[in-house]
């Protein structure tokens, strides 16, 4: 298994399930028409596929078929629900509520609204990363417009009370917007018992192609509309021009039929293995798990393993494992995750973070090469690390004056 | 983003890594960065006596592969040289020797914080301005 690339690294992207591919490879030559083009077969071909899609990946999340509007992704859909229902309630209210550990969609969306005169509520999260009901219900106001609060967090898994905060929602009239990427596909999830009234997510996070999303929009009880980001042919119920990428539609759509009927004995499955995974790693000392482990989706696990830095970690066993770290070192702007400092998780512990994310493919075999070559990076790093020394020397980190840079 | 081979290579087989007894009054230690700061590097020196040159030089580091490299080199750039020599040791050239990306710049110049602040304890010790 020298050479084996194994990859845990599932929430950034999954790959594209071959019986994905396979169902939309006659849409790029053999059917190329346009879903608009309504005079001829080829545009019949492609709207009837669409229709297809559009109605596999409705009946995933509950929803009816018209409730579906296409676009390029989740981060386009989060930006058309935020910004869209922002335009269009105007007359409403200016008042929008989300919380500290969003995705970067809705946060700089959130403050871009801000910029331009909108009000914006950042509800904190707990230590195990859910948020507060109380604290949000207190926050909703006479100009309160929309509450937008994520299904399950990316880096954490974490997931948040939805039909509390649907109920919530209802309560005092407010729309609710879901960013349900991470969910969708791999949990059950359905957008009318929770009361979820826009709700983002995308293809490739669920085994189909990169580059299409949705944003389903409730259509009765209450009629959602959002003003269009985009200026065009007005496709879309005039909330989304723009050409339909049928091949990646059908795509999404086999991806959303083969994830209702796999998603159970897949989420069992992964369970199993991310619980011998995090066991595994937890015989390391001094490593522990971030976020809430019992509202958790079942395939993902963030580690912290104390006074060893992320990237460095990763370095030891990248050559055959990918998975992500909360560290600095792996983003452009030095500062550690967000997220887990929302969780009031130290800087330090947030360098010392791992997201492992397994997938549909994931074996058991991967999972058990994982477990050895990550403890023995673990302690290969450790005999590297003075804080490591230090602590085992019984030294009060605390007490050290260190010399930030 | 990709590491460069001299990276890689201090990497995996970090040169002079250990603990010098930081009591010793001809070894000098340099503790710098923070751990919230995901840097942490505490580099040592031994000076000879008679010759005031560095006889042996040691690291641990908390960081990146970027960090770990800069002061696995800096303990080998050290051996050798005489305090004075050592005190001439430019982070860029760190960053040279290493090929290290503009983002890494900051574990050079860490490593050069590490070197000097040795040799002031060193110093310190033995009562040199």
């Amino acid at each position: 298994m020298a050479n084996k690339l194994i990859y845990l690294d599932n929430n950034a992207t999954t790959p594209t399930d071959p019986r994905v591919v396979e169902a939309m490879v006659p849409y790029f030559y053999q059917h190329p028409g346009n879903a608009a083009s309504r005079s001829h077969p080829f545009g019949w071909a492609a709207e009837e596929a669409v229709d297809t899609a559009r109605e596999q990946i409705a009946n995933l999340i509950g929803a009816d078929s018209k409730e579906i509007i296409f676009t390029s992704g989740a981060t386009e859909s989060d930006n058309l629900a935020i910004k869209g229902v922002y335009e269009m309630y105007a007359r409403k209210g200016n008042h929008i509520i989300t919380c500290t550990t969003e995705h970067k969609a809705v946060l700089d969306t959130c403050h871009k609204i801000e910029k331009q005169g909108g009000e914006v509520t950042y509800l904190e999260v707990k230590r195990d990363g859910l948020i507060d009901l109380a604290e949000l219900e207190a926050a909703i106001k006479d100009n309160t417009i929309l509450v937008s609060i994520m299904f399950a967090n990316n880096e954490t898994g974490v997931i948040q009370p939805m039909k509390e905060i649907g109920q919530i929602c209802a309560k005092h009239g407010v729309l609710l917007m879901s960013d349900m990427t991470q969910a969708v596909g791999k949990i059950p999830v359905d957008v009318k018992e929770l009361g979820i009234h826009l709700a983002a997510f995308t293809a490739h996070k669920m085994y189909g192609p990169k580059g299409v999303g949705a944003l389903f929009v409730n259509r009765k009880k209450p009629r959602v509309k959002v003003t269009a980001q985009l200026d065009g042919g007005g496709h879309e119920r005039g909330m989304r021009s723009g050409t339909l990428n049928v091949p990646g539609i059908v795509g999404f759509g086999k991806a959303a039929q083969i994830a209702k009927e796999e998603m159970d004995q897949d989420a069992k499955r992964l369970s199993v293995l991310r619980d011998k995974l995090e066991n595994g790693l937890l015989q390391l000392e001094e490593s522990v798990i971030n976020g809430n482990t019992e509202y958790r989706m079942p395939h993902v696990t963030n580690i912290s393993f104390k006074h060893v830095e992320g990237e460095g970690l990763m370095m030891t066993f990248n050559q055959n494992i990918a998975v992500s770290s909360g560290s600095a070192c792996t983003s452009a702007s030095l500062e550690p995750s967000y997220v887990l400092k929302a969780l009031g998780l130290g800087d330090d512990l947030a360098h010392s973070s791992i997201r492992f994310s397994l997938g549909r493919f994931t074996t058991e075999e991967e999972v058990d090469f994982a477990i050895d070559a990550v403890s023995k990076g673990v302690n290969h790093m450790r005999d590297l690390s003075p804080i490591w020394e230090m602590y085992k020397d019984g030294v009060d980190l605390e007490s050290i004056e260190w010399s930030e840079h | 983003m990709a590491y460069s081979d001299k990276v890689l290579d201090h990497f995996k087989n970090p040169r002079n890594v250990g603990t010098l007894n930081k009591e010793d009054k001809n070894v000098g230690t340099g503790l710098v960065g923070a751990p919230e700061c995901g840097d942490v590097m505490r580099l040592q020196i031994e000076v000879d006596e008679e010759t005031k040159v560095i006889k042996d030089a040691k690291f641990k580091t908390f960081g990146c592969g970027s960090a770990i490299a800069s002061s696995s080199l800096a303990t080998e750039w050290l051996k050798g040289k005489t305090v004075d020599e050592a005190l001439s040791i430019d982070n860029m050239d760190i960053v040279e020797e290493l090929a290290l990306p503009p983002v890494k710049i900051h574990c050079s110049v860490l490593a050069e914080d590490a070197i000097k602040s040795a040799i002031k304890d060193y110093q310190e010790k033995n009562g040199v301005a």
